[in-house]
């Protein structure tokens, strides 16, 4: 790959009022066949077709994006990056990523703002600090970093957070992994498309797929908007859309697609320097670069394709936050959203092929999939060029559903993302 | 945010005094012994999910506390009646075999 961003491209740039610069990634026109197709040009997407073209030396690929790329919950999620899962299965994939994360700036040649300011995860309940030690404890034997945090020690770290007993669910303590962060979304979506991009994928965006051509239990090819495309390999990671990508195929997903909200406040000077989350009072939050404080909660509980959620939520949100950090209270908000996260019965997501062959599907990451993008896509991309799961995502098959071998990862997901 | 009307309290309330109960009309096999993995599977995770109208069921959670049917649009909230659980199989029926 063409390395060519860098502090003497930009300084050189500097002198010519930065007049210079290309496009990140090339902009081609359809071809009527490719070897592999992938559906969505998400993090997820984009990632999956770096590392094919990276890794397993596929030339020939395109990824098809019905509206712009990275418009989906790429650039609508609020970039917790964490690795501290319950189950061996779980915190050994989303491990992966993270570590990929930590190197990922300089592999893709572009700054993705990736920042390792630790995550808490708050506990309120007794119980809920039973089942921080235990997942601590499991995080710990699986060379996880992660540290159980009594409540004053919670405080030590953030001293604007109330930890008092005038609330109504005190905090007790707290989970902590200081590797986990955030990182820029946006800056995901553009480095992985320029990078793939340069290994010679073609992005092709406003061309909606609309249905599947499939033969004898085989993938042809593709219905798209933008005419017929000939294919023998489909990687669909269309997120909130698989229910509907699925049905295209005849396949059933244990799928839901719910509207997860988030919003932002006017920026502020630096305040908080990690990130807090609590699955009790069901909100989380952190800073951004520019200032903001970004807060999330959980989904809305009916299902809904509309990228938009109910008003009660944000307000029920928004008092967890204040209780945790009553000097929020006059805060106002900036912006509000919503995106179409892919829920699965055991909170964890679907990287499997399928019964027709030649197709695949990675989704199920509800709530929690930005973290995973580069690990999503390294082991997808492994699945796609081997016509075999990674031993990474091995467990996450769709047959899970049939084997009764599921992974509940409810504890470490939930509200939590 | 929607309005939904209950057909116990026949009366117009906001989504919030409500609560969702996922989708309808999942048939327990009726001779579960003799059921697949396949099967079993299927009834218990698998999902309609569609961009589109779906039969859904709710509970009026914070009034009534009965459970009835709903037919409502996911691409946008809009929602075409709302029936108690028997008069909703015959109106699911009816379109099942119209469609
Ligand atoms: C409010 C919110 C907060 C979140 N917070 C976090 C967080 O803090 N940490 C975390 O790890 N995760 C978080 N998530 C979850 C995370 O955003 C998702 O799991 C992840 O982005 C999914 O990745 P993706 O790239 O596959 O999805 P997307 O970016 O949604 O990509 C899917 C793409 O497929 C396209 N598509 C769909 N149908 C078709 C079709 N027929 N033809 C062509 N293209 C199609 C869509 O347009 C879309 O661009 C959050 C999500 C939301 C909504
Ligand atoms: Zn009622």
């Amino acid at each position: 790959m063409n390395k060519d961003y860098s502090i003497w491209k930009l300084l050189s740039q500097g002198f010519k009022q930065h007049q210079g610069w290309t496009p990140a990634w090339r902009n081609p026109e359809i071809k009527s066949s490719y070897d592999v197709v992938i559906i969505g040009a998400g993090g997820h997407g984009l990632a999956t077709a770096y590392y094919l073209a990276k890794e397993h030396g596929v030339k020939n690929i395109a990824v098809l994006e019905k509206g712009y790329l990275g418009g989906g919950n790429t650039a609508r999620n609020t970039t917790i990056v964490r690795s501290n899962y319950l189950w061996d299965e779980a915190a050994l994939l989303y491990e992966h990523s993270l570590k990929l994360w930590e190197g990922l700036s300089e592999d893709i040649n572009f700054n993705v703002m990736f920042s390792q300011r630790g995550v808490f995860n708050l506990g309120h309940t007794l119980q809920d600090m039973r089942d921080i030690e235990r997942r601590v404890n499991a995080n710990n034997l699986n060379g996880i970093d992660a540290l159980a945090l009594s409540a004053q020690e919670v405080k030590d770290h953030i001293p604007m957070i109330n930890i008092g007993k005038n609330t109504r669910f005190p905090i007790m303590g707290a989970s902590f992994q200081p590797r986990a962060g955030v990182a820029r979304h946006d800056a995901v979506a553009w480095g992985f498309a320029r990078a793939a991009s340069n290994y010679g994928v073609d992005i092709i965006e406003n061309c909606e797929v609309q249905g599947m051509d499939i033969e004898n239990a085989a993938i042809k090819g593709l219905q798209t908007s933008l005419g017929y495309i000939k294919t023998s390999k489909v990687g669909c990671v269309t997120a909130g859309h698989s229910s509907v990508m699925a049905k295209a195929a005849g396949i059933r997903m244990p799928i839901e697609s719910h509207p997860l909200q988030a919003f932002v406040s006017e920026s502020l000077k630096p305040v908080l320097d990690t990130v807090v989350m609590s699955n009790a009072v069901h909100g989380y939050i952190s800073q951004s670069d520019k200032g903001e404080l970004v807060i999330g909660a959980g989904i809305d509980h009916y299902t809904s394709y509309a990228q938009r959620g109910s008003p009660h939520i944000i307000e029920h949100t928004a008092a967890a936050i204040i209780e945790l950090f009553p000097m929020f209270s006059r805060v106002r908000l900036n912006r509000q959203w919503g995106g179409i996260v892919d829920t699965t019965p055991d909170a964890c997501p679907i990287i499997s092929k399928t019964k027709v062959k030649g197709l695949y599907f990675n989704c199920g990451w509800g709530t929690g999939g930005f973290k995973a993008t580069p690990g999503s896509g390294n082991v997808f991309a492994h699945t796609i060029a081997h016509d075999e799961p990674h031993p990474l995502n091995a467990a996450f098959s769709l047959d899970r559903f049939h084997t009764g071998h599921l992974i509940d990862e409810h504890g470490a997901a939930g509200v939590a993302h | 945010m929607f309005v939904i009307k209950c057909p116990h309290c026949n009366e117009p309330r906001e989504e919030e005094e409500f609560h969702y109960e996922g989708e309808a009309f999942i048939a327990r096999p009726s001779n579960p012994e003799a059921e697949a993995d396949e099967a079993w599977g299927d009834y218990l995770f698998m999902k309609k999910n569609p961009k589109g109208w779906h039969w859904e069921m709710w509970g009026h959670a914070a009034g009534c506390r009965k459970f009835f049917v709903v037919k409502r649009n996911t691409a946008n909230h809009a929602i075409d009646g709302a029936w108690t659980l028997q008069g909703a199989r015959a109106a699911y029926e009816t379109e099942q075999v119209a469609a």
